[in-house]
């Protein structure tokens, strides 16, 4: 799925999956269009002005053969003043107006009734997703329902933080909206193509600010269900994998995180459940293979330093054991 | 009159052997405390460039391991606390220091002691910044700058999310020194006002005054705040207060509108006073007089007062309404108009002039394309939704090292290049500054253009490091090499500032021969600044002077 983005990037720049050039969701559409309406006009001040200050330089450059007298001294003119008050006044009203209206359009009605909606949490470092009306909670990977174009949801997304300000951006989906402490907020996207969507906390929130990577899954509606159903379950816990759960619980794992249908019910770190449905660890920053994930639980330090997971100090059996036990929460 | 001449091309007073730390540590002269200004402001932009570089060497390619997460954030952080409060403010302030009382006919500020006073200030706030590098966590020299951003939003300053002293360092360095900038203000300000030469009304003030007095102004309006919330934060962390402490109800936006109310002023408290030496570089390299004195004066003003209500564009992604987003957006862009007549004024001095590319108009041309394009990329980002994509990434650091270095720097290297005859008496080497000149327009245009390009491709800012895999490698690594070439045309520039001061022919009263009231005098000027107070008839005395058959007074 890494790959599904490629065919839509923009040709001029080196195709990347976090382009702001290859909208996916509304928001991100209003956005692209209005800025092709700010980079023309820019674009155009630009060349004029540019192109005036280098042609005085050429035009009115010292001669080689100058006779030494002072050029004539023009101490203004009202009306010159005056033309170039009014014309970029005006040129920014364009501008103010455009604006204004994706801003409008943007936040009108933004709690559409009948939209999917998910508690987003930001943490130092990771994401925690809560789907209040599915009664399904994960980490670090949003799922979301592909929007029909005939009959168009929205997905609404609840912002709010735990500790200190972060910022949800996925620049194919829609511009970034901040997570603050104490000031709920609001966005939402509505894609349509299936797809991973990429994108990172984008306000510095601590050490590890630049490994709070966001993953968007955008499935069929279908798929997406089928999922959620799954999500909703307990913990399937196997007969072979006992002994790591027993140390799971015997040591403090069990005070941060949830395993759905055991004791474990922590809230500080990710909910655990369904931990082998994901792709990745930590916050997107390793695959979720069983070495990895090893490696996480032996020293979470060494793959992101200044995390808040404590190394447990568990020797290599106790490892294996409580790896064995987390491999079987699909 | 041969004679005359000779004598006054020298300082009168010799500088003696004796004139040696202790003159200048307890000086209250004017002009000795806008050299250390600057000494100072050049000092911390060694140690500001350098995190820089170590900044850019780290994000040189995805997953680089130069230096640990939280020694980037310290640096990250130091750096452009650094940058802008120990390079970009003192630089500026060591100018007017210098400038103002000559220019307006004056032999000193209106208090030389309080100025010495500010000065000091100043130098020990940054001092007790860099002080935390040892301190943050009592002396054992653990290394512990504060990581907190130079924003330092809230909560991460809160006592849960900041251990130790290094916050509390940054907190109280920015107190001392915005102390010590409030009142250089007052100063400015008093000077301007009180102690002009005979004849100078306001409306014959050179625009440097003018626009050093706009800046004062703003300073005292931006600065407040910032120190206001500082010891908000104090009382948070060490007396049990709760302004910005979510965890006890207090507000982390709060802490948002206050640092922006000071943040974005405080763009405007640094670009005025180089719109200063554009000023009065542009006119003297075009052999013209400024066009629309008037007009320019009216420009800064209406920019000033302007800048105090468009902070929250900085807080678009904060979840603001649409009412409050509109107005923001409306007044960030007003400010175009202004800044606009600014450059229209200064093309139109050059146009129908003889202009003469030596180095201080070389660095005010780079200023007047740089800065129009930053202003551009300005125009871009006062879009709110342009800024709900591009804000808090790459493109927002490109914009504002366009506007603080391809702008501010530039135009400073000009009034550098410009006033350092008459500072130092001697020229400096004119080869070594077009090499400074364009090895800096390379660097600096290698670093900053291709900084945009990660913007538009989702890299956020502040990170210490990124994936593979998301396109932005290439354009990282070219910054990199950008930065490195900005280095060594940094190292030209300290060669010459130190080489000519030795070495370079003896400068004469007017090398430029300009026309305000410091090339009247001797260089460097004597204590006392001139024998007799001058009297003016115009906005140019010197050109009256040397044109008695067509004088200035004649047409203001």
């Amino acid at each position: 799925m890494d790959g599904a983005w490629n065919a839509h990037c923009t040709p001029m720049l080196p195709m990347s999956p976090t382009s702001i050039f290859s909208p996916e969701s509304t928001p991100a559409r209003w956005v692209f269009d209005l800025s092709l309406m700010v980079y023309t006009i820019t674009g155009v001040i630009f060349v004029v002005v540019f192109g005036l200050i280098i042609y005085a330089l050429v035009r009115f450059r010292k001669k080689a053969a100058d006779d030494g007298r002072e050029p004539p001294q023009i101490y203004g003119s009202r009306q010159i003043e005056l033309a170039w008050t009014i014309i970029p006044i005006l040129t920014v009203l364009v501008l103010f107006l455009a604006s204004a209206r994706v801003v409008a359009f943007t936040q009108r009605d933004s709690r559409r009734p009948g939209s999917l909606e998910v508690n987003v949490v930001g943490h130092q470092f990771w994401w925690e997703y809560r789907y209040p009306g599915l009664d399904v909670v994960t980490a670090n990977e949003l799922h979301v329902p592909a929007s029909d174009p005939a009959k168009p949801r929205r997905i609404l997304l609840h912002l709010y933080s735990a500790d200190v300000a972060h910022s949800f951006w996925i620049p194919r989906l829609a511009g970034k909206t901040d997570l603050i402490p104490n000031f709920p907020n609001i966005m939402w996207i509505d894609p349509e193509r299936p797809g991973l969507y990429l994108g990172q906390c984008a306000q510095f929130c601590g050490a590890q600010h630049a490994k709070m990577l966001l993953r968007v899954y955008v499935q069929t509606p279908e798929d997406f269900a089928k999922w959620a159903a799954a999500q909703k379950q307990p913990a399937q816990v196997n007969e072979g994998a006992l002994h790591g759960k027993e140390i799971f619980e015997r040591t403090a794992c069990m005070s941060c995180h949830t395993i759905a249908g055991t004791p474990a019910n922590g809230r500080f770190g990710p909910d655990l459940t369904h931990l082998m449905s994901r792709d990745t660890l930590a916050s997107g920053i390793a695959d979720n293979t069983r070495a990895n994930l090893r490696a996480w639980i032996k020293d979470p330090g060494a793959l992101k330093p200044a995390s808040l997971m404590p190394a447990m100090g568990l020797d290599d059996s106790e490892l294996d054991a409580v790896t064995d036990y987390l491999m079987t929460l699909r | 009159m041969a004679m005359q001449s000779m004598t006054l091309s020298r300082p009168p007073v010799a500088r003696s052997r004796t004139d040696g730390l202790y003159e200048w540590v307890t000086t209250v002269d004017h002009k000795r405390i806008g050299v250390m200004y600057v000494l100072l402001a050049l000092g911390f932009l060694v140690i500001g460039g350098l995190e820089a570089a170590a900044m850019r060497l780290q994000l040189i390619r995805p997953h680089a391991d130069y230096v640990s997460p939280r020694v980037f954030n310290q640096i990250m952080t130091m750096h452009g606390t650094t940058m802008i409060f120990f390079v970009a403010m003192p630089l500026l302030f060591g100018f007017i220091n210098y400038l103002v009382p000559l220019m307006i006919g004056a032999r000193d500020m209106a208090f030389p002691r309080l100025n010495a006073f500010s000065f000091w200030l100043t130098a020990f706030g940054g001092l007790l910044l860099y002080y935390s590098v040892i301190g943050g966590y009592g002396l054992y020299g653990d290394g512990n700058a504060p990581e907190v951003g130079w924003w330092a939003y809230a909560p991460l300053t809160a006592r849960a999310f900041s251990r130790g002293h290094s916050s509390d360092y940054w907190t109280l360095s920015l107190l001392v020194s915005g102390f010590g900038t409030i009142l250089t203000s007052i100063n400015i300000i008093a000077s301007v006002l009180c102690t002009r030469c005979r004849g100078m009304t306001l409306g014959k003030m050179p625009l440097f005054a003018w626009m050093s007095a706009t800046m004062a102004v703003l300073a005292i309006l931006a600065i407040a705040p910032l120190t206001a919330a500082q010891m908000m934060l104090m009382v948070d962390r060490y007396l049990g207060g709760h302004f910005f402490d979510t965890q006890a109800g207090g507000s982390a936006v709060l802490w948002m509108h206050f640092f922006w109310i000071f943040g974005h002023p405080e763009v405007y408290v640094l670009i005025v006073p180089t719109f200063a030496f554009v000023s009065e570089i542009i006119p003297v390299f075009s052999r013209k007089a400024m066009f629309g004195y008037p007009i320019m004066v009216a420009a800064t003003v209406t920019i000033a007062f302007i800048s105090l209500s468009v902070w929250a564009h900085h807080m678009f992604t904060v979840g603001m309404s649409a009412s409050s987003t509109t107005f923001f957006m409306i007044t960030t862009m007003a400010i175009s108009v202004p800044t606009g007549i600014k450059i229209f004024n200064w093309l139109a001095t050059m146009w129908g002039g003889k202009i003469s590319f030596k180095a201080p108009m070389l660095f005010c041309i780079g200023f007047l394309l740089q800065f129009l394009v930053a202003g551009l990329t300005g125009v871009m980002l006062a879009t709110a939704p342009l800024t709900w994509q591009l804000g808090n990434s790459y493109f927002v650091v490109a914009h504002f090292h366009y506007v603080i270095l391809g702008g501010i720097f530039f135009g400073t290297f000009g009034g550098f290049y410009y006033w350092y005859p008459k500072v130092v008496g001697r020229m400096y080497s004119g080869t070594l500054a077009r090499w400074h000149f364009w090895l800096f327009v390379i660097g600096f245009h290698l670093t900053f253009d291709f900084m945009h390009i990660p913007g538009f491709l989702g890299m956020p800012r502040r990170i210490y490091t990124y994936e593979p895999g998301r396109g932005w490698d290439v354009w990282n690594f070219i910054v990199a090499i950008g930065a490195a070439v900005q280095i060594v045309a940094t190292a030209v520039f300290i060669l010459n500032v130190l080489w000519s001061a030795r070495r370079g022919p003896l400068a004469g009263n007017d090398p430029w021969d300009a026309w305000t009231l410091e090339w009247s005098t001797t260089s460097p000027p004597p204590a006392y600044n001139f024998a007799t107070l001058p009297t003016v008839k115009s906005r140019r005395p010197l050109w009256d002077l040397k044109h008695p058959e067509d004088p200035d007074w004649k047409y203001e």
